[in-house]
């Protein structure tokens, strides 16, 4: 009863998104008719209170099991932890494009109700562009994968969702990327309205860019999230594999990044309209890109998605329809749009061009690396694509644009002169300078990329908080601080990456029960392996000592799991985390010799790069309060004074 | 210029989407059968990988007896499970030979060291190159060859216990 309910809702708020659409064009044809436009805002909350009940459903049916609906019993099993029963409901292809436009439709009720700053016209025009979206992804649902579909006659029990999916981690993983991505839709609704409207300006640019900062900020914490998922789930020690998926989710994030940065500049400065507006599609377009290379099974990729040509077919018609669409009102349209200003070659706005630029290149590597493979099969050869290009190819564009924001928030708006910019930045420099010689003396044999990067790392560090200098604290906007929080994340991050490939050391062994290797500053003895059971796996377990010089031992449990439901080999890292970095162990197969394989690693500073990660979210956070605050006041004061 | 300009973002889109479109029709394959079967192998000219063995180049392996090329490399864990039955199948009269793929003298003399050494020539592809032009993606792999120099049988992964029937019947064809 509940799963015919959940569909009879989510088919209302698909005809709520045509009428939100229909609504939103005749408002706009019809300025005489006011009620038309007004309609749209409480139809666009309705439609956004329908499909999160529906959601609620598909929630419902996976907590208490009923294995009667085929996304159930094909993704769940009764004996599941409630946790893993709760989060089953997005781990899953239906699942996920139902909480995908749940958060799409979320994100148009709260322009709906929160957006007051826009020109009235360019705001329906916007919730229009909102429902039309909406629709796609409706018909998508209902139309190639129905979540609610019964199953006659109900099995048993389910089939139990990915193993390694089973982590507390990911439960919140998928949900926090796809705020992320569907957020971005609202930059991408924003664009097409203020394109109908001709309304691309500063104002414009100040609505849009607290729901970039959201949607940015969501997509670095699951971007991080996500990659310390792999590294410790997957067993293979690594932190990025330039996996199809991962750049799925680093391509709008890129595009993200870059939009952040030109919206400030269109909304401080009215420049970089037509490029500001261009990237809210383009942002957008990368998280569809995205969705459809991970849900089409176009490329292989470690996240074995249950794939389907026919939806992919579906995913391309709507880019087809929408990107497609956008791109040629923007062609048609941005000719039109006003010039914006123009600027100094040595400015704020010309370093954030730059940082534009190097974003747009690397996004660029990145997608022919990712879509490579596909054209190569195309004149029938068989490549994949890895770190041997992406790392040197992406990794010195990276460099120049760290370098870029170390200098660009020391540069005044409109105009500025170098030699000033050079005194800012003299102490940064200096130290770039000295790191980059001390580095070469002290670790003569490292690569150039983890070399560079962290003489980079350095010196966008001082560059970073230098903004701060000879200011009062106190009276620093929130804003100042998210950037300087940011941009400080940037440079631990890389730091991170740098000291992990520069200095890990790694051990392959095969050893007997009560044998000590060594790894980097560790002495690892392996203890015992033992069978232990768990709700819903069976492993066998390794006890290990390790010991820091003569340092307190501590003991590690590196598993390899057996799941019964469905049948999978899952290997569960032990990993202990030092000031200076991660010791990490895996446990591996028993050969002939009754020897077992341990993998084992010391990985200094890896954990700079998730800390960095979220430190660069959690200045977008501040940024995102410091700037709602401010327009509150702003806004109260003008009312106050009016 | 400005307006064609403009409709270059929709072009690259076009590609793109032409990209994917192509990707949807033609899903990527999923085995590989080795072209090289029944053809010879290519020819190469490997250095020592380790001073105490010789070198390998292609007319190695056309001596008129078959042998067993294995590609492995010390940093591979599955080749660590795979050198026992190595030993087990050159115990049973087996030629192998072996290419170390981006390996160094010292780790791969190491690799011997610890886990036996059941070859009889090993050359170093420190570019992979060599193993690329035998169609092999990955390490460990082995191949049967004739004694005329014949590809006859790829294997793909560790050679388990349980595959030596196979191998030994494969090497038994060969002659």
């Amino acid at each position: 009863m509940i799963a015919e309910f959940g569909l009879g809702l989510l088919w209302l708020a698909a005809g709520l998104a045509i009428i939100q659409s229909l609504l939103g064009i005749l408002g706009l044809r019809q300025p005489d008719r006011p009620d038309l436009g007004d309609a749209v805002r409480p139809v666009a909350v309705a439609q956004a209170v329908l499909i999160s009940i529906a959601f609620a459903c598909l929630i419902y049916l996976f907590v208490v099991s009923d294995m009667s609906v085929r996304l159930v019993a094909a993704n769940s099993h009764s004996d599941k932890p409630m946790l893993y029963k709760v989060s089953g409901a997005w781990g899953n292809h239906e699942g996920s494009m139902l909480l995908w436009v749940t958060v799409l439709a979320m994100a148009g009720a709260g322009i709906a109700i929160a957006e007051r700053r826009v020109r009235r016209d360019t705001l329906i025009a916007t919730l229009m562009a909102q429902g039309l979206l909406a629709l796609g992804f409706y018909a998508f649902l209902l139309l190639s994968s129905n979540p609610f579909e019964r199953l006659n006659p109900a099995p048993q029990d389910g089939q139990g969702l990915n193993p390694l999916l089973q982590d507390p981690g990911l439960a919140f993983h998928p949900p926090t990327l796809y705020f992320g991505y569907v957020g971005m839709s609202v930059a991408f609704s924003f664009a097409v309205g203020a394109l109908i409207t001709r309304d691309v300006g500063p104002a414009f640019a100040r609505a849009m860019r607290p729901w970039v900062l959201g949607a940015w900020v969501m997509l670095t914490l699951g971007i991080t999230a996500g990659s310390y998922w792999a590294y410790y789930e997957l067993g293979w020690g690594g932190w990025w594999f330039w996996d199809p998926v991962e750049n799925a989710s680093l391509m709008p994030w890129l595009a993200a990044t870059a939009l952040l940065h030109s919206v400030t500049v269109l909304a401080t400065r009215d420049a970089l309209r037509a490029w500001t507006v261009m990237l809210a599609v383009v942002a957008f377009s990368m998280s569809m890109v995205g969705t459809f290379l991970v849900r089409s099974g176009v490329l292989t990729s470690v996240h074995a998605f249950a794939v389907d040509p026919q939806r992919g077919s579906f995913l391309l018609a709507l880019m087809l329809i929408y990107i497609g669409g956008a791109l040629t009102l923007f062609a048609l349209r941005v000719g039109t749009v006003r010039e914006g200003a123009v600027f100094e070659p040595v400015s704020r706005e010309a370093a954030l061009v730059l940082n534009n630029l190097f974003l747009t290149v690397i996004l660029g590597v990145v997608l022919i690396g990712t879509l490579y493979p596909i054209v190569a099969q195309g004149f029938g050869q068989q490549v994949s694509i890895g770190p041997p290009y992406f790392n040197p190819a992406a990794g010195s564009v990276a460099l120049m644009l760290v370098v870029v924001m170390a200098a660009g928030p020391l540069m005044r708006w409109r105009s500025d002169n170098v030699k000033t910019v050079l005194r800012r930045m003299a102490i940064p420099l200096a130290l770039g300078v000295v790191a980059l010689v001390l580095v070469r003396i002290a670790a003569p044999d490292i690569g150039v990329l983890p070399w560079l990067g962290l003489t980079v790392a350095l010196l966008a560090a001082a560059g970073s908080v230098a903004p701060l200098w000879k200011r009062n604290l106190l009276r620093t906007p929130l804003f100042t601080w998210g950037m300087v929080i940011s941009h400080l994340g940037v440079a631990v991050a890389m730091s991170g990456m740098a000291v992990d490939s520069a200095f890990y050391k790694e051990r392959l062994v095969a050893v007997n029960e009560g044998d000590t290797t060594d790894v980097g500053p560790f002495a690892v003895t392996l203890v015992a392996v033992e069978p232990v059971i768990g709700p819903n796996w069976t492993a066998l377990e390794a006890t290990m000592v390790a010991r820091r010089g003569d340092g307190q031992p501590f003991t590690l449990h590196p598993q390899a799991r057996n799941y019964s439901t469905p049948p999978t080999d899952t290997s569960e890292a032990a990993i202990t985390t030092h000031v200076d970095g991660q010791l990490y162990a895996v446990l591996g197969k028993q050969g002939q010799d009754g020897r077992w394989q341990l993998r084992l690693w010391w990985k200094p500073l890896v954990t700079f790069i998730w800390l960095g990660g979220a430190m660069i979210a959690l200045g977008g956070a501040l940024a995102l309060v410091g700037r709602v605050w401010r327009e509150r006041r702003s806004a109260k004061s003008a009312g106050a004074s009016a | 210029m400005r307006k064609i300009l403009l409709w270059l973002p929709l072009a690259l889109f076009a590609l793109l989407l032409g990209i994917m479109g192509h990707g949807i029709i033609n899903p990527e394959q999923t085995t590989i059968r080795s072209k090289l079967i029944g053809t010879p192998v290519p020819q190469f000219n490997l250095p020592a990988a380790v001073p105490s063995h010789p070198a390998l180049k292609s007319s190695d392996l056309a001596t008129g007896k078959p042998v067993l090329l294995n590609i492995f490399a010390s940093w591979c864990l599955p080749c660590i499970a795979e050198a026992p039955v190595l030993e087990e199948l050159k115990a049973k009269g087996v030629t192998i030979h072996a290419i170390a793929i981006r390996d160094t003298p010292e780790d791969v003399a190491r690799f011997l060291v610890e886990h036996g050494d059941p070859y009889a020539r090993i050359g170093s592809d420190v570019s992979s190159r060599v193993q690329i032009s035998f169609g092999s993606s990955g390490v460990p792999e082995s191949f049967v060859i004739d004694g005329k120099g014949i590809v006859r049988h790829q294997h793909i992964g560790d050679i388990q216990p349980q595959d030596i029937p196979k191998i030994l019947k494969a090497l038994e064809e060969a002659r």
